[in-house]
């Protein structure tokens, strides 16, 4: 089963979506300006952990589609795909500059110090990296410039990223991993998903 | 999804600085409990009732830096009996019932007893303002109101066999949602050398900002040493047992090599996950505080380590 939306139906629930999903910063500006109480006694923490969650959703979101594609036959969902990724790292932006910003004073050498001493920094530095050329190629122009499967393999990153994406936040906590398991696990799910289809397809040409 | 939902007061609802000072001094007089409870009013709806106490301004190494807001230090704590996040203490430690408590002492002790929490309340109370420097590199400035805790050890005598105290906090699944998942090795524990005990800055802590200690803050009563980091600062104690060998503790146990005996603030010594020369003194956006070793309170501490390897023994 499949089906499609008027094409002018896409263009207005994409809207919608890059609205919605600007909500989170909204809400943090919103706070800094007018309600700093709000984000408790540690303003700085709240907002770096806030946008971190982001990242993580943005990245599940944008992992998610290709199987909820698959399931529902939806196959519009795909149009929302490059979106929901580049909004993944447009909050690993803000993550990492509010990192920079307030924790590190914006000294580079000490920023560069506490990288390579911090695993779980590291983590997420490297996950941050390896975002930038996949937002740098997200557009069609890249996706020509490449060729399909070169571009397709390129892209593959956004799997190491997530799971590096789950380490950070799994190694930053203290003692209480309940929400890096369940992150993990929605994760473990969605890679599990392409393993499984892939495994399906080699059966079929086998037989 | 992680919570970042803090019990906030509405702006208007926040007490400034004079006037929860002018208020203390209202509340010493003698119609305290009537008058202080309308005044305090919504702000607190979420936390537990706090009491006003009377007590004299104490002595304590000066600080530059103005206490922090009430409505800051009390809904944004470390107590994992109440849940891993800093808002969740605030939001369910109403449970915790601290009416009737008792704290056990004893071990190497001539005199060992069971205190009810109104004689400790019945001592000479003084106030103190110290600084908290928390070993995730966040501080604040509190006034604490309680007592040296050398008086509350005076009156059980410890012996020449106690070496160490070892402080026990309150651990009730039924009351306290956090210890029904094994985080910590509950009940919490943590320790102090004899000598570190019994300095005069160790504060046995009975209330802060002139009230009883709200719940999430350690209601009844707690240790306050303002020269380590804060975990040392058991919260609602049970017990208190002096002992001959060094006590483990429940953050050792959780990781020994990230959580020392000793704990003390030290810029030179960092965590192995984050450095501990800068903090942020909260409400502040930036980390760009430098750490004081000893939290500062090195004229008056320091000798208790002369000659240790502070690197090794953090």
């Amino acid at each position: 089963m499949s089906y499609a939306l008027p094409k002018s139906w896409i263009a207005s629930l994409k809207a919608i979506v890059f609205a919605l999903s600007l909500v989170p910063l909204a809400r943090i500006i919103y706070a800094i300006l007018f309600d700093p109480i709000s984000l408790g006694a540690n303003p700085a923490e709240t907002i770096l952990h806030m946008s971190g969650d982001w990242v993580i959703y943005f990245l599940l979101i944008t992992l998610a589609i290709t199987p909820l594609r698959k399931l529902t036959g939806w196959n519009d969902l795909i149009k929302f795909r490059r979106m929901m990724g580049l909004y993944a790292f447009f909050y690993a932006s803000v993550h990492f500059l509010s990192y920079i910003g307030f924790d590190r004073l914006f000294d580079l050498s000490d920023m560069a110090r506490e990288i390579v001493k911090r695993p779980f920094i590291l983590m997420g530095f490297a996950a941050f990296v390896l975002l930038v050329p996949l937002a740098v190629t997200s557009t069609r122009g890249w996706v020509l410039r490449l060729g399909g499967s070169r571009w397709s393999a390129l892209h593959k990153a956004i799997y190491p990223i997530a799971i590096l994406g789950i380490v950070h936040y799994w190694w930053l906590v203290k003692r209480d991993i309940t929400w890096p398991v369940v992150f993990g696990l929605v994760l473990a799910v969605l890679l599990a998903y392409r393993g499984f289809k892939r495994g399906g397809r080699k059966i079929r040409t086998a037989s | 999804m992680p919570r970042y939902s803090f019990p906030t007061p509405k702006g208007s609802e926040i007490t400034p600085r004079d006037v929860y000072l002018n208020r203390r001094h209202f509340i010493a007089g003698a119609m305290a409990a009537g008058v202080g409870m309308s005044m305090v009013g919504t702000a607190r709806a979420a936390s537990s009732a706090t009491q006003a106490l009377t007590f004299k301004q104490g002595v304590a190494p000066a600080l530059s830096d103005k206490p922090t807001a009430r409505e800051l230090a009390t809904t944004y704590n470390n107590y994992y009996e109440f849940g891993t996040s800093k808002g969740e203490p605030a939001h369910n430690a109403s449970t915790l019932k601290i009416q009737p408590w008792t704290v056990e002492i004893g071990g190497e002790v001539a005199k060992p007893r069971t205190i009810g929490i109104e004689d400790l309340l019945a001592m000479d109370l003084e106030e103190r303002i110290y600084r908290m420097r928390c070993v995730e590199a966040w501080s604040m400035v509190i006034p604490w109101v309680g007592m040296s805790f050398s008086k509350l050890a005076a009156l059980v005598e410890p012996t020449s066999k106690a070496k160490y105290v070892k402080f026990t906090s309150a651990a009730r699944p039924e009351e306290m949602p956090g210890v029904r998942s094994r985080i910590l090795d509950w009940p919490y524990t943590e320790g102090l050398r004899i000598d570190e005990a019994m300095h005069p800055l160790t504060f046995l802590t009975l209330g802060m900002y002139g009230e009883t200690l709200p719940n999430q803050n350690g209601a009844p009563v707690r240790i306050v040493t303002p020269w380590k980091y804060g975990f040392k600062n058991a919260k609602s104690i049970v017990r208190i047992d002096f002992v001959a060998e060094q006590p483990r503790t429940a953050w050792m146990t959780a990781g020994a090599n990230e959580y020392g005996f000793y704990a003390n603030v030290n810029p030179e010594v960092d965590h192995p996950r984050w450095s501990q020369k800068h903090e942020r003194l909260l409400p502040a956006f930036f980390a760009s505080r430098e750490t004081e070793k000893f939290n500062g309170y090195g004229a008056e501490v320091a000798s208790l380590y002369s000659g240790m390897d502070l690197a090794a023994n953090f």
